[in-house]
């Protein structure tokens, strides 16, 4: 191993470790809020069985804002409502809320997406089935667009990783914030080169576990 | 047993359905036929409430729909059975569990679905390839797929939208057989609505002819009726399509 890994291995491993909480928080919040949420803003929709022109331009409204904000100014925008939430807005667990707000808000739309590409005739089929929403969501929509919604996660997983890179400026950590305080402010390229390496290296895994499932799940 | 009483339907401006009242017997196969556009699939559509009316009554299996909500509507449609044009499988769930799903749905127990699933995926003759997918099956047995899924809860009424359409002659008719059988065995009254004449006149004993989102005429086909509808009713209806409709 390079001298360089070994000599900062302690300090690596833990921006390895924040990064990890930092994601995974993340894809917690995508798949526990941004997963119901895309379903909701799908079935508001006009023509759709819980049409509400009123909360679908609300909700959509919501979610278009949020994701316009550049990252960094989302993040010191909303440093009162971390403060207020996590008692500090320093820190990995302060970073987290910026993070898990925009993971919400990122998913939410690949959700709303796959399932628009759900043949109208399903939903047909369901209906005149009798099934309740909670059946139609659960036995019809998300079976249909299974495949859509592990790749959209594998997408935005991605995105969380380049999102959480930046997390530095509010002490957050993470690997992205290794290579810049390490790599570039300590003119140690060598070692940004390495960490920009790993994240490659972690992209390229979670793509492929991505598409991989994706394609076993697709039976269409 | 399904009555429709002055039921019309609106898309914005456009009239669907304009105060059409018909009733179907129990245990009959009816036909409704039309060019496109005619309101014949908006009104196969409003006898399971798929479209609400504006105004009007439905009632099918002596249940006013029009006037039933949340649970007991779902409850009554799962008595009313529907297959499509595009069959409306899913593509994601092998054939046995496309079958399955409306048992899930009324909470059947599982050791009772799987010999309901089977029984009806051998009325069909598809109990071999009940671990394929959808997408590996041709148009006619993705058809009969949706009939075994629609029998499977033993429907009192199977409602036809344009179930033929996509299939070719010889398909068309083993379908078609497949219906008849569902009558004659069940008793299950039958609706289909079609653009095709050759249809509806190899099955139903009556049909209704809809133009522009009203009854025309409502015949018996029997074989002077045929000849009545030879004239009046297929003469209109390619009238109406300009002698192209360019359906098959």
């Amino acid at each position: 191993m390079p001298e360089v890994l070994v000599e900062y291995q302690p300090e690596i491993w833990q921006s390895i470790g924040e990064t990890f909480i930092m994601v995974g928080f993340s894809i917690l919040a995508a798949v526990l809020v941004g997963l119901p949420l895309g379903t909701f803003l799908y079935l508001c929709r006009k023509d759709q069985i819980l049409e509400n022109q009123a909360v679908f331009s609300t909700l959509n409204l919501l979610v278009n804002v949020i994701r316009s904000f550049p990252f960094l100014l989302l993040v010191v925008f909303m440093i009162p409502f971390t403060r207020l939430i996590v008692g500090t807005a320093f820190g990995t667990a302060a970073a987290t809320v910026p993070l898990t707000v925009i993971a919400i808000a990122h998913y939410s739309r690949l959700v709303e997406q796959s399932l628009l590409d759900i043949p109208k005739g399903v939903m047909e089929a369901a209906i005149s089935m009798g099934a309740s929403v909670k059946e139609i969501i659960f036995k019809f929509l998300y079976v249909e667009a299974r495949s859509g919604l592990v790749l959209g996660l594998t997408t935005s997983t991605i995105s969380f990783i380049s999102y959480s890179t930046i997390m530095g400026v509010v002490g957050g950590g993470g690997i992205g914030d290794f290579a810049i305080r390490y790599g570039y402010q300590q003119f140690r390229t060598d070692l940004m080169f390495y960490m920009i390496f790993i994240m490659v290296i972690l992209v390229q895994l979670i793509q492929f576990t991505g598409i991989t499932a994706a394609r076993k799940l697709d039976k269409r | 047993m399904i009555k429709i009483q002055n039921v019309s339907k609106r898309f914005g401006d456009y009239e669907a359905i304009k105060s059409v009242s018909l009733s179907v017997n129990h245990g009959e196969i009816y036909g409704v036929i039309g060019a496109s556009g005619a309101g014949k699939s908006t009104l196969l559509r409003l006898m399971n409430l798929l479209e609400s009316p504006d105004h009007g009554e439905v009632i099918v299996n002596d249940d006013s729909l029009t006037r039933l909500k949340g649970r007991r509507i779902r409850e009554a449609r799962q008595s009313i059975a529907m297959i499509f044009q595009q069959y409306n499988l899913l593509g994601n769930k092998t054939v046995y569990d496309n079958v399955g799903v409306p048992l899930e749905l009324s909470k059947v127990p599982r050791q009772e679905r799987e010999d309901r699933v089977m029984e009806s995926l051998q009325f069909v003759g598809l109990d071999h390839f009940k671990d394929q997918y959808p997408a590996q099956l041709s148009g006619g047995q993705k058809q009969r797929v949706a009939i075994a899924r629609a029998l499977v809860n033993q429907p009192k009424v199977l409602l036809c939208d344009e179930p033929t359409s996509s299939l070719d002659p010889n398909t068309t008719a083993e379908i078609l057989t497949v219906l008849k059988r569902i009558n004659e065995n069940f008793g299950v009254t039958i609706v289909i609505v079609s653009h095709e004449m050759e249809v509806i006149k190899s099955i139903c004993e009556r049909v209704t002819v809809m133009a522009n989102g009203e009854v025309y005429e409502t015949v018996e086909i029997e074989p002077a009726g045929i000849q009545k509808i030879d004239r009046s009713a297929q003469g209109f209806v390619e009238r109406l399509t300009h002698g192209g409709d360019h359906h098959a």
